[in-house]
């Protein structure tokens, strides 16, 4: 098996790499992702190597980088489009649901909408405002989109090569805070579906469920628990949009017990739909209600105080008692 | 408000007029030609307000009075070219050959869409205007990549030029050099408001500001409308960049059938733009130029009736369609949600077909 060591964000551009290379049709635009590489440098030396046709730089408007994308597609490209930041993806909002997640569907299936909108997404870099939100939700709800996140580089890296190969538009969720991050990278099998949740760390008594940057979270809470003789489940979803409710379903039959844990805040949010269907699925099978631990409903605040914000090892632990509490 | 930039060549009265930049080339069987389109455009359409009063069609979008701007822009388009349409370019949509039982699809309510727009080169009607004008220009951008001589066409009018989309796709089409026209039928209206409320300059003068040429054209002209956009379409082709024609036209019926336009437009106005009737001008010019001879122009009539009822026939056929469609399609991969929302449907027993 040959696994090399990298970043997530290293893992990103190899993966467009390979993209690029084996497909011709496949194009890069956004804002600043040529000779800059993206302000995060995912897009790298690409457009020195694949040229200006193939790595777009666009001028600044979100609702022309998604709706030319959307031309593009008509005409036979498929192009990976970036997002700057989360909260620059709103002026594109109107192309994504009235156009990107519709067209297959009004084209009586003659148009492919293949193109992937990657967005990095979530909290915790420090930044200001507009740049940590966690807009998930708002596409996961419409229907003809796809939503997914990776979460360690080895995914990043066949996700994103598998969402531009999937006919149907992806948007593509980047934990911007784990893009410096290295891990294993398997540069020869990919692990698993594009779709498919998968349990990072297996336990008996809770189940965790999150994403993106909140699936290394759930893991040093797991750890810390398990030093208190708390045996947790971490599921990684993955796949925000369909969710994989088997595996999930299959670590709630086991445990009976549910937190899922997300940056959005909790109100009509992806994890709400994870605790309705697993409530639904695992009826009999749970020993306590499924708990979110979220973001609060404010506007994202001043990064100074990000931490409190953010869903933390001690809020997580403190749903991990409250469900385990239900038991005694 | 007629602006004295804009192209004629044949005027009101059918007369034609010379323009330093533009001759008319078209011959006397090609002029017949499209006022058989126009007048055929304007029979289906009467017949789809027709329908919607009878209650056979969910909404009507009127195009009377843009007749010369939609055939002169359709018989421009060469057939390699593709266009990004709204749900009102029914003539464009009859040039590019798409039977016109297929455009009621829509308004019928029986689909989302109608046609191939693969096959015909010509989209699906959008909705939420300005949102296609993008889509014109991505495609273009294709086009370019393809090396391919071939012009892409975003329709819209005077309402979606406040778009914001229609604005960025100005600046990604100038930024691009993107092998597009800009097809803009300014006919006066955006339901109840006035292109005034839209734009404080000609719109056409937009175009500079973003660095490509817009012209105006007497959009009731069917001679000019056809040469402005003709040449507009082979500058795209060969790598000249973008234009805007601004297609100076009026909508003489309601935005669609759910609007009243008595309550925001005085009938002076409205007759004013009779007298500048782009079917009736071109008729003129037939009888005295080319001696068309009033059984000839009746013999078209005669045909448009006919073809209308065919539709009014086809169109009436369009039954229910069977519920368990809605869920063709949404996905191209399958999808866990729809299959569930699938199984659902046939658990409950709902049928299919007529009802």
């Amino acid at each position: 098996m040959a696994t090399t060591t990298m970043t997530m964000a290293k893992a990103l551009n190899e993966g467009l790499r390979r993209a690029m290379d084996k497909n011709k049709k496949v194009l890069l635009m956004g804002e600043d992702i040529g000779k800059l590489g993206g302000v995060f440098r995912i897009t790298d030396g690409l457009q020195k190597d694949f040229g200006e046709d193939r790595v777009i730089d666009a001028p600044l408007a979100e609702s022309a980088i998604v709706g030319t994308a959307v031309g593009l597609a008509i005409r036979g490209y498929r192009t990976v489009v970036e997002i700057q930041f989360d909260g620059f993806v709103y002026p594109a909002f109107d192309q994504i649901v009235s156009q990107v997640a519709k067209l297959h569907k009004r084209s009586d299936g003659v148009y492919t909408m293949g193109l992937v909108i990657r967005i990095p997404f979530q909290g915790g870099i420090g930044a200001i405002e507009h740049h940590s939100e966690s807009p998930e939700a708002y596409f996961a709800q419409t229907a003809g989109l796809r939503v997914v996140s990776c979460s360690t580089p080895n995914d990043a890296y066949w996700m994103i090569q598998q969402a531009i190969e999937h006919d149907d538009p992806i948007i593509f969720c980047e934990p911007k805070s784990r893009y410096w991050e290295k891990g294993e990278v398997d540069l020869e099998n990919s692990p698993r579906g594009l779709f498919d949740a998968v349990v990072r760390r297996e336990g008996a008594d809770v189940t965790l469920i999150g994403y993106g940057a909140s699936v290394k979270t759930m893991l040093r809470a797991a750890e810390t628990a398990s030093g208190e003789g708390v045996s947790i489940e971490v599921v990684d979803a993955r796949s925000i949009a369909p969710l994989d409710l088997d595996v999930m379903a299959a670590s709630l039959e086991k445990t009976g017990r549910l937190v899922v844990v997300q940056e959005a805040p909790h109100t009509a949010s992806v994890g709400s739909e994870i605790v309705a269907e697993l409530s639904e699925r695992c009826f009999y099978s749970l020993r306590a209600p499924g708990l979110r631990v979220s973001g609060y409903h404010v506007p994202y605040p001043p990064s100074r105080i990000e931490d409190e914000y953010r869903p933390s090892v001690d809020r997580i632990l403190d749903a991990v008692d409250r469900v385990m509490g239900f038991e005694s | 408000m007629i602006d004295e930039q804009l192209v004629q060549l044949l005027t009101p009265e059918g007369e034609r007029v010379a323009h330093a930049q533009y001759v008319s080339t078209l011959s006397g069987e090609e002029v017949f030609a499209m006022y058989r389109d126009m007048v055929i455009t304007r029979r289906i359409c009467n017949e789809g307000t027709s329908m919607q009063r009878q209650g056979q069609l969910a909404l009507w979008a009127p195009v009377q009075g843009q007749e010369a701007a939609q055939i002169g822009a359709g018989r421009a388009l060469g057939p390699q070219d593709f266009v990004f349409p709204t749900y009102r370019e029914h003539g464009i949509a009859w040039c590019r050959g798409i039977p016109p039982r297929d455009w009621f699809r829509v308004f019928r309510a029986v689909s989302t869409g109608g046609w191939d727009p693969q096959k015909y080169r010509y989209s699906v009607p959008t909705v939420v205007l300005g949102n296609q004008a993008l889509h014109a220009v991505g495609y273009a951008m294709g086009v370019q990549r393809d090396g391919s001589e071939e012009a892409v066409m975003a329709c819209f009018g005077d309402g979606a030029s406040s778009q914001g989309d229609v604005l960025e796709s100005f600046v990604w089409a100038a930024s691009f050099n993107a092998p597009v026209v800009f097809f803009c039928q300014n006919n006066q209206w955006g339901i109840s408001s006035p292109s005034s409320l839209q734009s404080k300059i000609p719109l056409y003068h937009r175009a500079q500001g973003f660095g490509f040429p817009g012209i105006r054209v007497d959009g009731n002209d069917v001679l000019a409308v056809y040469e402005v956009t003709k040449r507009a379409l082979e500058n795209a082709r060969v790598g000249g960049g973008p234009t805007m024609v601004e297609a100076f036209t009026y909508r003489m019926g309601a935005h669609t059938t759910s609007d009243d336009p008595t309550r925001y437009r005085v009938d002076a106005e409205v007759e004013v733009w009779k007298h500048r009737d782009p079917v009736e001008r071109v008729k003129a010019l037939l009888a005295r130029e080319y001696r068309v001879k009033n059984v000839t122009f009746d013999e078209v009539a005669a045909e448009a009736d006919a073809l209308a009822l065919e539709l009014r026939d086809d169109v009436l056929a369009m039954g229910r369609p069977d519920p368990m469609t809605m869920f063709d399609n949404a996905y191209a991969a399958p999808h866990p949600l729809v299959d569930e929302g699938r199984s659902e449907m046939i658990a409950l027993g709902v049928s299919g077909g007529p009802h």
